[in-house]
C-alpha cells in the first residue's frame, strides 16, 4: 500500500469518527451560545444511542430509530432546562447528574429488556443507516488522486454523515442570519437586554436546548445504528467531552467547530492506524499521546497560546428577573 | 413577597430540605426499579441487608465510604472558594501513582507505619500536581476550571494508561498493573474496628485509610472555619468582588484551594491502592471522583455532612452490589442511576421545593 492509499483510508475513517463529534459540538454550540453550559452532552448522546438502537430493533426502521433517539435526547434537554432554567439550579451539576442518569439507565434498562449484559439486540440491516454510494463513484475510482478521494472519502458514507456536514452551514445561517439566532446569541451574552426587549429569556433558552437535544439525537443515533448495529455499554466513551473540547477549541463558532471536529476525528483515526507501528526517526509513538492530544490542545488554547477563547458572557449564570 | 429571601431555621435548610430531595431521588429510582418489573421495597430491603447486615458487608460499606469521604472533601474545599472541581477523578487516579511509587520504593525496607506518611504525602502531591495546571489556568488565564479539570481527567487517564501498560507493568504479565506490594507497602485492615461491634470483617478491605479520612475531615473543618486562609477562601466563594476589596489575592487563593482539593482527592488512592488491592491497577478510581460531587452536594459541603453522605453512598455501593446478586434483573449500574438522581434532586434542583416549604412554614408559624 502506498502512502496515498494509507492517507485516503485514514481520511475516510477520520470523517466517520468525527460525525458524532460534529453533531454533538453543534448541539453544544446552540445551548452554550444561549448561555446554558451543557456538560450533559455525553449523557444525551448515550441515551439517544440507546433509544435509537431499541426503536430500530423493535421496528426495523432506521428513521423511527432516529426519531426515538432525537425524542429521548430532547427529553433530557427538557430535564436540563427544568433544573437550570426554571429552577435556576447549577447548570454544571445538572449536566453531571444527567450524565449519570444516562449512563446508569441505559445499562439497567438494556439488561432488563435484552438480557445481554447491557447490549441491545442486533439491529437488522433495514434498521440501520447503510452507506450510500454516490453516482459515478465506481466510474471515477481509476482517475488518479480525485478518483479514490471521491470513491472512498466523499462517497460511501451513510446519510447521517451528509446531514452532519449540511448542519454546519445551516447552523451558521440560523445563528447569524435569523432573528431567532440573533436573540439566541443575545440571550447568551446579555439576557437582561433581551428581557427588556420583551422577549422571554427562559423560553429562548428552552428553545436553544431543544435544538441542542435535536442535534445530539443525531449523534447518538449515528453511534448505535449507523456506525454499528447495536447499543453497547457506555458507547459514547467520552465523545461528548471531546465534542465539548472541540466546541471550545473552535471558540464557539460553527465553521471552526467543523474543522476542530475533523481534526479530533483525524487524531483518533491516526491513533488507530499508528497502533503498533513506528514512525521513521521517532520510533514507536504511544497511542495514548493521540488519545490525550485533543484535550491537551484545548488546554493549550485555553492557556491563551493559540489566540483567546472567549465564552458567551452570560454562560452558566441562571437568569433572575429584577424584583 | 418573593419566597427566596425568607429566612428559614437551620433544621429546615440543612435537615428537612435535603431529606425531601433525597426522598424524591429515591422515589424516582424506585420508579425505575418498578418499571423493570421488580418490587422497589423488596429491593431497598435487600440493599440495606447487603450493606449493613453482616460484619463483612459493613466492612465493604465503610471501605467505599472512605473513598467517598476523600473525594467529597476534595470537591467541598473547592466549592467553598467558588470553584467547581470536576477533576477529583483524575486527581485521585494520579494520586494512585504517587502512593504506588512510594510503596514500591519502600515496602521491602520498612514496616507499613513508616511507609504510610510518605505515601500520604506522595498521593497528595501527585493529586495536587494534577490540579495545579487547571488551577493556574483559572487563576492567571481566566479559563473555566470545570472545562480544564474535565480535560485533565482524560489526560491523566491516557497518561496512567501509558505508565501502567508500558512502564510499571510486571514484565511477562498481561494485566496492566504493578507488582503486589509487600506488607511494608500495605495499610493494615481494621478488623478490630468491626470486631469491637461483634462482627467479622471477612474479605472486606476496610483499612487504615478510613482513619486518615476521618482525620482529614477534622482538618478540613479547622481549615475552612477556623483559619484565616479558610476565611479568605469562603469570602472569595461568596463574593469575589468583596474579596478583592478586602485585599484577598484571587490567584493565590485559587491556587492554594485547588492544590488542597487535588491533594485530598489524591489521598483517596491510599484506600484502594495500598489498602485493598496492594497494587496499582488500571481505572482503580472507578468513578469515586464523581461520587465525590454528589457527596459534597448532599453533605452541604460540611465535613460532618460529607461523612454522612459518604456513608449513604457507601451503603448504596455495597448494597447495590449485593442486590444485583439477589435480583439478577437489576444490574449494579442501578447505583449509577440513583447517584444521578441524587445529584439531580439534591444538587441541581435543590431550590425546587423551597418555595413550597417556605409557604408551608409561614402558614404553620402564622407569619
Amino acid at each position: 500500500m502506498d502512502y496515498f492509499d494509507i492517507f485516503i483510508s485514514i481520511l475516510g475513517s477520520a470523517i466517520r469518527l468525527s460525525i458524532p463529534l460534529l453533531f454533538t459540538a453543534l448541539a453544544g454550540l446552540f445551548s452554550e451560545r444561549a448561555g446554558i453550559f451543557d456538560i450533559g452532552l455525553e449523557g444525551k448522546m448515550l441515551a439517544s444511542a440507546f433509544a435509537a438502537a431499541c426503536v430500530a430493533y423493535w421496528t426495523g426502521n432506521a428513521w423511527f430509530g432516529l426519531i426515538g433517539g432525537i425524542g429521548v435526547s430532547i427529553a433530557f434537554s427538557f430535564m436540563h432546562g427544568f433544573a437550570s432554567i426554571t429552577n435556576r439550579g447549577n447548570q454544571i451539576v445538572s449536566g453531571v447528574a444527567l450524565n449519570f442518569v444516562a449512563a446508569g439507565l441505559t445499562i439497567v434498562l438494556g439488561q432488563a429488556w435484552f438480557r445481554q449484559g447491557g447490549r441491545t439486540g442486533q439491529v437488522p440491516p433495514e434498521g440501520r443507516f447503510s452507506s450510500i454510494i454516490l453516482p459515478g463513484a465506481d466510474m471515477m475510482r481509476d482517475i488518479p488522486i480525485i478518483g479514490p478521494l471521491y470513491a472512498n472519502v466523499i462517497s460511501g458514507n451513510n446519510i447521517l454523515t451528509y446531514i452532519a456536514f449540511l448542519m454546519v452551514p445551516v447552523s451558521w445561517w440560523v445563528l447569524y442570519r435569523t432573528r431567532f439566532g440573533l436573540r439566541l446569541r443575545a440571550v447568551g451574552e446579555n439576557p437582561g437586554a433581551v428581557d427588556t426587549a420583551g422577549i422571554s429569556v427562559a423560553w429562548m433558552r428552552y428553545r436553544a436546548l431543544i435544538v441542542a437535544g435535536f442535534l445530539c439525537g443525531f449523534a447518538g443515533t449515528y453511534l448505535s445504528i449507523a456506525q454499528s448495529a447495536a447499543f453497547i455499554n457506555n458507547m459514547s466513551a467520552g465523545k461528548g467531552y471531546i465534542a465539548l473540547a472541540a466546541l471550545i477549541f473552535a471558540k464557539w463558532k460553527p465553521v471552526p467547530v467543523m474543522l476542530a471536529c475533523l481534526l479530533f476525528g483525524f487524531l483518533d483515526a491516526f491513533a488507530n492506524f499508528m497502533q503498533g507501528k513506528s514512525l521513521p526517526l521517532i520510533g514507536e509513538v504511544p497511542v495514548q499521546i493521540f488519545q490525550a492530544l485533543p484535550y491537551i490542545l484545548t488546554c493549550v488554547l485555553l492557556a491563551g497560546f493559540i489566540g483567546t477563547a472567549r465564552p458567551p458572557k452570560a454562560g452558566g449564570v441562571p437568569y433572575t428577573k429584577e424584583r | 413577597m418573593s419566597t427566596v429571601s425568607v429566612p428559614l431555621p437551620a433544621w429546615i435548610n440543612y435537615g428537612l430540605i435535603p431529606l425531601l430531595n433525597l426522598i424524591l431521588a429515591f422515589f424516582f429510582s424506585g420508579l425505575v426499579v418498578w418499571g423493570i418489573g421488580e418490587n422497589p421495597f423488596e429491593a431497598l430491603q435487600l440493599l440495606l441487608i447487603g450493606a449493613l447486615g453482616r460484619g463483612e458487608g459493613i466492612g465493604f460499606t465503610l471501605f467505599y465510604t472512605t473513598s467517598f469521604i476523600f473525594t467529597g472533601l476534595s470537591v467541598a474545599v473547592a466549592i467553598h472558594a467558588g470553584l467547581f472541581n470536576i477533576g477529583s477523578e483524575g486527581q485521585a487516579y494520579l494520586g494512585g501513582l504517587g502512593a504506588a511509587l512510594v510503596a514500591l520504593a519502600m515496602d521491602s525496607y520498612v514496616p507499613w507505619y513508616v511507609t504510610m506518611p510518605f505515601a500520604v504525602i506522595g498521593a497528595a502531591l501527585f493529586g495536587a500536581a494534577c490540579a495545579a495546571i487547571p488551577a493556574w489556568l483559572q487563576a492567571k488565564r481566566g479559563s473555566h476550571i470545570v472545562i480544564t479539570t474535565i480535560m485533565f481527567n482524560f489526560i491523566v487517564s491516557s497518561l496512567m494508561n501509558y505508565v501502567l501498560v508500558r512502564v510499571l507493568i510486571v514484565p511477562g504479565k498481561m494485566a496492566p498493573e504493578t507488582r503486589t506490594f509487600l506488607p511494608g507497602g500495605q495499610l493494615p485492615k481494621l478488623d478490630w474496628l468491626i470486631a469491637m461491634f461483634g462482627g467479622k470483617i471477612g474479605a472486606a478491605p476496610l483499612n487504615f485509610s478510613f482513619l486518615i479520612a476521618l482525620i482529614m475531615c477534622f482538618l478540613v473543618w479547622v481549615l475552612i472555619w477556623r483559619t484565616k486562609l479558610g476565611y479568605e477562601m469562603r469570602t472569595l466563594g461568596i463574593s469575589p468582588t468583596a474579596a478583592s476589596y478586602a485585599g484577598i489575592r484571587y490567584s493565590k487563593i485559587v491556587m492554594i484551594t485547588m492544590l488542597i482539593s487535588g491533594g485530598l482527592a489524591g489521598m483517596m488512592a491510599l484506600n484502594p491502592v495500598m489498602g485493598a488491592s496492594a497494587r496499582l491497577q488500571i481505572e482503580f478510581v472507578g468513578g469515586a471522583g464523581f461520587v465525590g460531587i454528589a457527596v459534597s452536594l448532599m453533605g452541604r459541603n460540611h465535613p460532618a455532612g460529607i461523612v454522612l453522605a459518604a456513608l449513604l453512598f457507601g451503603i448504596l455501593y455495597q448494597g447495590g452490589a449485593e442486590l444485583s446478586f439477589d435480583m439478577p434483573s437489576i444490574t449494579r449500574d442501578m447505583i449509577v442511576v440513583i447517584q444521578g438522581m441524587v445529584i439531580l434532586f439534591a444538587g441541581a434542583l435543590e431550590y425546587m421545593l423551597r418555595p413550597a416549604v417556605v409557604r408551608l412554614y409561614q402558614q404553620l408559624t402564622g407569619k
